[in-house]
């Protein structure tokens, strides 16, 4: 079956694949959005549980996401991994960090003798919810407006390099943490704006996600009040982001000899040349406004559902508007012939055509995760429950 | 590679060598009792006892507790093979990354959707589906270090790969070859089957001490049962991978075995240094280590390497300077031979853009003929004596985790024959000793990854890329920095882990 695909289709095949992971990563950070709200949403000790035990539920699939993400992107795009992660060293390792903290603090928080303390946990939790949308939103920017990196393979063999033989070089000493002041472009507001969209919409499904599976009406309550403020201020940052995004130049790559050179307006040229991307680009936005609607306006709580789904459409065509049509989705701005695409970035023919077989297992693994996703969640979660003795209790 | 950032690449090491030390702190556990936990809770749906349901809830507490810290430490090791390790991140990516990501579709995704299912669906699913999810999630966790330890296994032993010279970069050509790679099938096998030896432990030792304080009888000597027939077996089948782990080794790391084993003249009919201790140093220039007590078995060194007593078994010195008589090519010709292929690659990359076929393809052939030894050409014109790994650590590490795994054995039997006698609970210094045997097991086990991970050095990939030339480029105070972030963190994270598990422990089935 895929051996029917060239080489060029299987880069793009895992291109659609790792963007899909990607987009599911962003809606799954319900859960870090969730927990930035504990000390909002949540008035008393018994709020904060309540809302814990509702995102602890699922903090391990989003956890697990990120893992298969960044595994997907290593096997299908190596290029990236060694020059992102070994360059923009400190941003990844923030990143960790956030998510380090995250794994033990739902198990541990509540637990007698726990050494930190529960606020020290809850503290954690709210720090994770905080940086990792936040930092992964900025890096995510950078795939847009670019990074001072260098990449040589021949660096390799050439043994008189004064440090050691490395393909892929940092060329700023403050290792990804640039992305924050990069002035050129005004690069630092484009990716602080996607960073702080990122937040927001990590909060918006949060609360959507509270309304669905929390009985309580004081949440409730709380829950729609903050949901009007937090999706407000994520429309604010994402309009300008994806606004001003359709004005700038891009990183183009000339198909015949794979020159890369900057071309006006690539970004909004690739959604009207790929006009399938941009309509499920658009049909993502308005499910997003919907499912945020239905909650504000009509006390649905199926808003999750819609707002979820439409930022899985619009976070994948994202992805795929900046990796495919001759684009860099990797830029270096520091040689923009070293910028990365999914041409010369990916593994082998070989190698992706093995994994497609195994990709085929991933309607299997959603189906089962669906399944236990409905299973889990069909009892809302309610004050009793927090005091049952069955039940595990973060 | 005229001026080598040492200082750089041994915090790399460091940095990494920490992580995945305390990651493995936490996953042997989770490997075993995740089994142990079906085991118990299929006797609960089989019988309907709830006393088993009790049971297996105790134990899934305390296997949630240990879950979560190692799901921490878990994912930096997965990402630092990028941040610290971005050189090695592309030159084996094609390989190394494609089990990655299987792990991730394949065994993370079952293993953390169920585990949702065992801690929160005891009121929401059916007793068979809560069970069908144990032992998913059982599945699931081992499925994981199937594929991590392929990849490793692949580091040590690279098959069913071909190097680019386009692309510079080793490309799989053969999954099934690096599926079946005999030293990651041994390594996979040995290093589950000696884990659920530690969870076994485990639970034999917190039940011992429940027999001791004279509570939850009846959860400790049906814990007792199950961990230690679980152990016995599995502390048997460790015993033969080891065995099978230690022939791939003098097979394909021979300068591994060399330094497991103390072990600088060769010899035929090579004799087994049971015990040992070493002395100071031999004051020359090349430090070499000097055993001052050893107890020696002679032949089993041979016989056991190759099944054969008379069996040539290769000592350091061999591997560094050559044995014409054995055929063993010296470390030396291996540098110039690697210097060569290194300088080919290059010239056929300059011919190639000047468009130069035919020399282009003469320095290719120069190049495939060397690339055996590519990885030695990075310590062209240093001592060769760099390329031999810490011999006290590999030997100390590598007898001791033997000398606990019998241990490990006579224990199981002796509780096994007590059990059976029905006089266990009078046994009070055996049931002291199973409880102090709790972190021996970890021992063992830390120890075995010192063996495997030491002893290997310099390789990153076994002769084809040594730790020099792997890391990324960023400074070594960055790498300080984060070390001692990770240190810090998985400290407090560590000691919190420690009191919640003996706080549960000590509340015993009480909820």
């Amino acid at each position: 079956m895929f051996s029917l695909l060239d080489y060029s289709e299987l880069q793009h095949y895992w291109w659609i694949i790792v963007s899909l992971l990607g987009a599911l990563l962003v809606f799954l950070l319900f859960v870090q959005g969730g927990q930035s709200l504990i000390y909002s949403l949540a008035k008393t000790k018994e709020d904060q549980a309540l809302l814990l035990n509702a995102t602890g539920r699922k903090w391990e699939l989003t956890f697990t996401t990120l893992v298969t993400f960044g595994g997907a992107f290593f096997a299908s795009f190596p290029l990236f991994y060694s020059t992102s992660f070994g360059g923009a060293y400190w941003v990844w390792m923030m990143i960790l960090f956030a998510f380090v903290i995250q794994a033990i603090s739902y198990e541990y928080r509540s637990k007698a003798n726990n050494f930190l303390g529960i606020k020290t946990f809850n503290f954690f939790l709210f720090l994770n919810g905080v940086l990792g949308t936040i930092l992964l939103g900025v890096a995510v920017s950078t795939f847009f407006t670019g990074s001072e990196f260098s990449v040589d393979k021949n660096n390799l063999v050439n043994l008189s390099l004064p440090k050691m033989p490395v393909i892929s070089s940092w060329e700023t000493p403050f290792h990804g943490l640039e992305a924050l002041w990069t002035i050129k472009n005004l690069s630092f507001i484009q990716n602080i704006s996607l960073g702080l969209a990122v937040f927001f919409l990590a909060r918006t499904l949060g609360l959507l996600y509270f309304q669905k599976i929390i009985n309580d009406e004081i949440i409730q309550k709380r829950a729609k009040k903050s949901l009007i403020l937090n999706s407000l201020l994520f429309l604010v940052f994402f309009l300008f982001w994806i606004i001003r995004l359709m004005f700038l130049d891009g990183f183009a790559v000339n198909p015949i000899n794979q020159e890369i050179y900057m071309q006006p307006h690539k970004y909004f040229l690739n959604f009207l040349e790929m006009p399938l991307v941009s309509m499920l680009f658009l049909v993502g936005i308005v499910l997003v406004l919907i499912g945020i609607g239905i909650n504000v306006f009509n006390n649905n709580k199926n808003g999750i559902w819609y707002t979820g789904l439409g930022t899985v459409l619009t976070v994948w065509m994202l992805f795929l508007n900046v990796g495919f049509n001759n684009t860099a989705y990797y830029p270096s701005t520091y040689n923009i012939q070293n910028s990365l695409t999914i041409g010369n970035s990916s593994s082998s023919e070989f190698t992706l055509l093995t994994m497609s077989y195994v990709s085929l297992l991933v309607p299997f693994v959603v189906a089962y995760i669906w399944i236990v996703w409905k299973k889990i969640d069909s009892k809302s979660i309610t004050r009793e429950e927090l005091t049952s003795t069955e039940s595990h209790i973060y | 590679m005229e001026t080598v950032d040492w200082s750089l690449v041994d915090w790399s090491r460091a940095q990494f060598a920490l992580t995945a030390m305390y990651h493995w702190l936490f996953v042997p556990l989770t490997l075993g009792i995740t089994f142990i936990i079906a085991i118990m809770e299929s006797i609960y749906v089989k019988t309907g006892d709830e006393k088993w349901k009790e049971i297996t809830k105790f134990w899934m507490k305390l296997f949630g507790i240990n879950f979560a810290i190692g799901v921490a430490t878990g994912i930096i090791l997965e990402f630092e093979f990028g941040t610290n390790w971005s050189n090695y991140s592309w030159f084996v990516g094609d390989i190394f990354g494609a089990p990655l990501a299987i792990e991730g579709i394949m065994a993370f995704f079952m293993e953390s959707t169920f585990i949702a299912i065992m801690f929160f669906g005891w009121e929401k699913v059916s007793k068979k589906f809560h069970l069908v999810s144990t032992w998913l999630v059982a599945f699931g966790s081992n499925l994981s270090a199937l594929w991590i330890l392929i990849a490793n296994g692949w580091m040590q032993n690279p098959v069913g790969m071909e190097f680019n010279p386009d692309t510079m970069r080793n490309e799989m050509i053969d999954f099934w070859e690096v599926l079946f790679n005999p030293v990651a099938v041994n390594k996979f096998l040995h290093t589950i089957i000696s884990s659920y030896v530690v969870a076994a432990v485990f639970v034999a030792g917190i039940s011992a001490w429940f027999l001791l304080k004279n509570r939850e009888i009846v959860l400790a000597k049906r814990s007792l049962v199950v961990a230690v027939v679980f152990g016995l077996t599995s502390s048997i089948m460790t015993l033969w991978t080891g065995d099978e782990s230690a022939r791939t080794v003098a097979k394909y790391q021979p300068m591994k075995l060399a330094a497991m084993e103390g072990l600088y003249k060769g010899d035929r009919q090579a004799p087994l240094i049971a015990l040992g201790i070493f002395g100071d140093p031999e004051d020359t220039f090349h430090k070499k280590e000097q055993l001052v007590v050893e107890v020696k078995i002679p032949k089993l060194l041979s016989y056991l390497a190759f099944l054969n007593g008379d069996a040539f078994v290769p000592g350091i010195e061999d591997l560094i300077h050559g044995n014409e008589k054995e055929n063993i090519v010296s470390y030396e010709e291996r540098i110039r031979k690697g210097k060569i292929a290194i300088d080919a690659l290059a010239l056929y990359k300059k011919k190639k853009e000047l468009g130069n076929e035919i020399e282009a393809q003469q320095q290719l052939d120069l190049f495939q003929q060397n690339f055996e030894y590519f990885g030695y050409g990075y310590y062209f014109g240093k001592d060769p004596h760099l390329l031999i790994p810490n011999v006290k650590m590999s030997f100390y590490s590598f007898h001791i985790m033997v000398l606990l795994g019998m241990h490990f054995l006579v224990l199981f039997i002796l509780l096994l024959y007590f059990i059976w006698k029905g006089t266990l609970q009078t046994k009070k210094t055996l049931l002291r000793v199973t409880l102090f045997t709790i972190p021996l097991a970890y021992l063992a086990s830390q120890s075995g990854w010192v063996v495997a991970e030491v002893g290997r050095q310099p390789w990153t990939i076994q002769d084809l890329m040594p730790n020099i030339a792997a890391v990324s480029q960023i400074d070594a105070y960055s790498v300080q920095i984060t070390f001692f972030l990770f240190l810090i963190i998985f400290t407090c994270l560590l000691i919190a882990e420690i009191k919640i598990m003996l706080s549960a422990i000590k509340s015993g089935t009480k909820h």
